[in-house]
């Protein structure tokens, strides 16, 4: 993983962190939906936050891939490298 | 999981089986005795949760004029306009919600969820972007999964936002359709209309304005809030409903712009379904009538509005942020939402038990819609009911 790959999965994390009720360390294998129990509302806010925070568009249509934590960062590296 | 087993599962997670409790499915209008009371479970009720804002719905010349077209044209069009031809009624009707709303074209389709359904998925398609507000309707969200286009939200009623997520589309801002609402259905809150035009302006893409909750409500002649704003000629396309102030079923575009037209022949939600039954278009051209002569029923639905407003907020509640004829209430948990709608149902009020996913902000919310029709003696049951609950025992209960 490039350090720019790094940066931003650190970043997505640290968003992330703000967004879920659980007490517990978030890893890049984790599921969005399932185990840190994020539902499609939740998700909504993460994504408007997580595009100012790039300054990219993160169109709803690109995630029904994105499953883990690790997707999504993998995601938003694809969409800022556009 | 079977798919059998995931509707099991759902069953078990949102359905009663308890025979003596009452779900919100489980109301069933038995008898109705106006526009605002109706029989449930073999109890009078008030209706304040069915978006009848004018309170046409038995209205004598709407009703006439439904008698009469069925007389005359037959219960049902049995097909789409495109496959059996359209009937004079739906060429009337267009015309005079084109004159109604001072434009040259406009469409009617068989329900409001088509009309956005239809206007979105043929206006956009995959490679163009819509940007919505993140309140919009389920029927917004549907046609824009359906058109294929990139979908980005903007944070409610935010216009600075909106200019943001604009500009990181460079010069894909040509194919963007913007989209917002008159009245947001689950909060009663305006778009913020003057703003959100300054924004697409700037950029050059199209904005579509969904006025369902705000035509007959807002306007000096009741054509919603792209009137109230006085920014009508900047609106590209509005849609609407016929199900609410106009008391009927059915949905409409209109626009200055010609290419509304070519939507006939591309709208797949327009022209795979059966076109609206005479009846229905006969009372909604009766209703639209009253809508531009009868500018005292929104002055009533606003003093409703206000009334009921300001009683629960005397109440204490925790309400939408503005007076308007949808008022939501926060009530908070799951469980509080579901007690406090079985306990105003007990004491013979109707109101919309809406949960999350379907609210903002995650919130449970106790919806009332009011009505030009409701009396002051019915709304002060209303508040009757939900000061009920500040007994210091059922604070307790819902604590």
């Amino acid at each position: 993983m490039t350090n720019d790959a790094d940066a931003i999965l650190s970043d997505v994390i640290k968003l992330l962190s703000q967004f879920i009720k659980q007490d517990i360390e978030i890893t890049e294998s984790q599921h969005l939906m399932g185990e840190l129990e994020l539902d499609s509302v939740m998700v909504m806010e993460l994504m408007m936050e997580l595009e100012d925070h790039f300054d990219i568009s993160i169109p709803l249509n690109s995630l029904p891939d994105v499953n883990t934590v690790s997707d999504l960062a993998t995601e938003i590296s694809k969409l800022k490298n556009q | 999981m079977s798919l059998l087993e995931r509707l099991q599962q759902f069953t078990q997670q949102h359905v009663t089986t308890d025979t003596d409790s009452m779900a919100p499915l489980d109301a069933v209008i038995e008898h109705l005795y106006s526009a605002t009371e109706g029989s449930i479970k073999g109890r009078r009720t008030i209706l304040v949760g069915t978006n009848n804002y004018l309170g046409l719905t038995f209205d004598n010349q709407c009703i006439n004029a439904n008698h009469q077209a069925t007389r005359t044209y037959g219960t049902g069009t049995t097909g789409s306009r495109l496959a059996n031809g359209s009937y004079a009624g739906h060429q009337e009707l267009e015309q005079e919600l084109a004159v109604f709303y001072g434009v040259d074209h406009s469409i009617v389709f068989s329900t409001g969820y088509t009309a956005n359904l239809g206007m979105i998925s043929a206006l956009v398609s995959k490679g163009d972007t819509i940007i919505l507000d993140e309140h919009c309707h389920a029927s917004i969200y549907d046609g824009c999964k359906l058109s294929g286009a990139d979908i980005i939200h903007f944070r409610h009623n935010n216009a600075e936002d909106l200019d943001k997520r604009l500009r990181r589309l460079g010069d894909k801002t040509s194919t963007t359709l913007v989209i917002i609402e008159g009245i947001y259905s689950m909060l009663g809150d305006r778009g913020n209309l003057r703003e959100i035009v300054a924004v697409k302006q700037k950029y050059d893409a199209l904005l579509l304005v969904d006025e369902a909750h705000s035509l007959g409500v807002l306007g000096e002649s009741g054509r919603g809030l792209s009137q109230e704003s006085g920014v009508e000629e900047h609106v590209d396309f509005i849609t609407g409903t016929f199900s609410k102030s106009l008391a009927g079923i059915g949905g409409f575009c209109v626009s200055q712009h010609p290419e509304l037209e070519v939507i006939r022949y591309t709208s797949r939600p327009y022209i795979f379904t059966a076109s609206p039954s005479p009846g229905t278009i006969a009372s909604i051209r009766a209703a639209l009538e009253i809508i531009r002569n009868n500018p005292c029923l929104r002055e009533q639905l606003w003093e409703n509005a206000s009334w009921l407003y300001n009683g629960l907020k005397s109440l204490g509640y925790d309400l939408s942020p503005e007076v308007s004829p949808v008022i939501a209430v926060n009530v908070g948990e799951r469980v509080n939402a579901l007690t406090m709608w079985k306990k105003l149902f007990d004491r013979g009020v109707y109101v919309n038990l809406v949960m999350p996913p379907a609210t903002p902000n995650s919130k449970c919310l106790l919806r009332c819609s009011v009505s030009a029709a409701h009396t002051h003696a019915q709304l002060n049951v209303v508040l009757d009911a939900f000061a009920s609950f500040q007994t210091p025992t059922l604070k307790k209960q819902l604590a």
